[in-house]
């Protein structure tokens, strides 16, 4: 392990010491609890949306959130570490075919929707057979 | 002026600072960085400390330089510069300096090696625009162009821009921010990029633009472990070396 590779280890355990990071990929609609400084007072805001791409790893690892606001279509990109996101909730998981979900920029309404991912890694056979029954 | 420091450029990363900011960093390492030999007014007619860092081999070390290594006392060093000081910056020879010499927050300048690029046209070493695709142009679209004017003045002025060799030169960053240190590793985080590949050596420096800090350690950041006396006995031997210098040919001998 060289000297740069040690000190990204480092801090990449003390940044995930106390952070909320559920395993998510893209194609899965996630909520990022962003913290908000206002002034003095800090906050915390909601944004919800599609990962539509995970790039890096470790210290580098970032991820970008696409959802639809006011008819107009908004992308944040996100440092997966960084310490202004205080949680991130995994909402629902969605099947897609790629990596990188360009495509459902060019798209809108019923054509960019994602179907729901039932089975396959990440999915306990609990859940899902729960959901099976439903 | 205090001394400088030299370091090996290990690569970039990036940290967040407490608001959640990404700072690009650099990581230099420190490994034994020990006060080799000092130059004096009355010896040399200047004042610098030359400063050694790195482990070399002894046996991979010629004999001129381990007879100068021997007579400071010290491990064969790697890299070997001088940094010029003041009179009250002198340093004691065979003292160790810590990373703690640079403070978090400070400026620094930092000097290295640029990476070679060899003989390069224009373009890429001056940014030159080239000549159009087409419209006529045959052969020459990557060329110079004009190098100057008609028969007065009938010769090119020195200094005009031309393909030549490009980097593999020494190049100063002026002005980079010290993020942290990390003294039982001995890194230097560095705000941005200094010169130079990775594993390369760099000399670091306070900033010239900038005063320098005032919580920096002052001669210079040292190893406790290497000097118990309080750093202000360490001026007082500094001014004692030249009287040393001669006594030191038995250990010359030794070797």
């Amino acid at each position: 392990m060289n000297v740069v590779e040690k000190f990204e280890a480092q801090q990449e355990a003390l940044l995930l010491e106390n952070a909320k990071i559920p395993a998510f990929d893209s194609g899965d609609t996630i909520k990022v609890n962003v913290k908000i400084k206002e002034g003095t007072r800090e906050r915390v805001q909601a944004y919800e949306g599609v990962c539509i791409r995970r790039t890096g790893t470790g210290m580098q690892a970032n991820f970008t959130v696409r959802k639809i606001s006011f008819g107009e279509g908004v992308e944040r990109t996100f440092a997966v570490l960084s310490p202004r996101i205080e949680s991130i909730e995994l909402i629902r998981r969605g099947s897609v075919r790629r990596a990188k979900l360009y495509y459902l920029r060019d798209r809108q309404g019923k054509s960019a929707r994602i179907a729901e991912r039932t089975t396959g890694h990440g999915i306990t056979k609990k859940e899902s057979s729960k959901k099976a029954k439903k | 002026m205090r001394t400088g420091m030299i370091a090996q450029k290990e690569g970039m990363t990036r940290i967040f600072d407490e608001d959640g900011h990404q700072i690009p960093v650099t990581i230099l390492k420190v490994v034994g960085c020990q006060v080799v030999s000092v130059r004096t007014d009355e010896t040399d007619g200047y004042t610098a400390v030359q400063l050694g860092v790195g482990v070399r081999k002894a046996n991979r070390t010629n004999k001129a330089q381990r007879g100068h290594f021997a007579k400071a006392k010290v491990a064969p060093k790697q890299k070997v510069a001088e940094f010029r000081v003041t009179q009250d910056n002198l340093l004691e020879v065979g003292a160790e300096l810590s990373v703690k010499h640079f403070v978090s927050g400070q400026y620094v300048d930092v000097i290295g090696t640029t990476k070679g690029k060899g003989f390069q046209g224009g373009i890429k070493r001056h940014n030159f625009g080239g000549m159009r695709a087409t419209h006529g142009v045959s052969v020459s679209h990557r060329a110079l162009g004009a190098t100057g004017q008609c028969q007065d003045p009938g010769r090119v002025f020195k200094g005009k821009k031309m393909a030549g060799q490009m980097g593999n030169v020494r190049q100063t960053t002026q002005s980079l921010k010290i993020v942290g240190v990390d003294e039982a590793e001995g890194l230097i985080l560095i705000k941005g990029a200094v010169p130079g590949a990775n594993k390369g050596w760099v000399l670091i420096q306070d900033a010239e633009k900038y005063d320098v800090a005032k919580d920096a350690p002052f001669p210079a950041g040292l190893k406790i472990a290497n000097t118990p006396d309080e750093t202000p006995a360490v001026v007082e031997d500094a001014v004692e070396i030249p009287a040393d210098a001669p006594t030191d040919t038995p250990a010359e001998n030794k070797e």
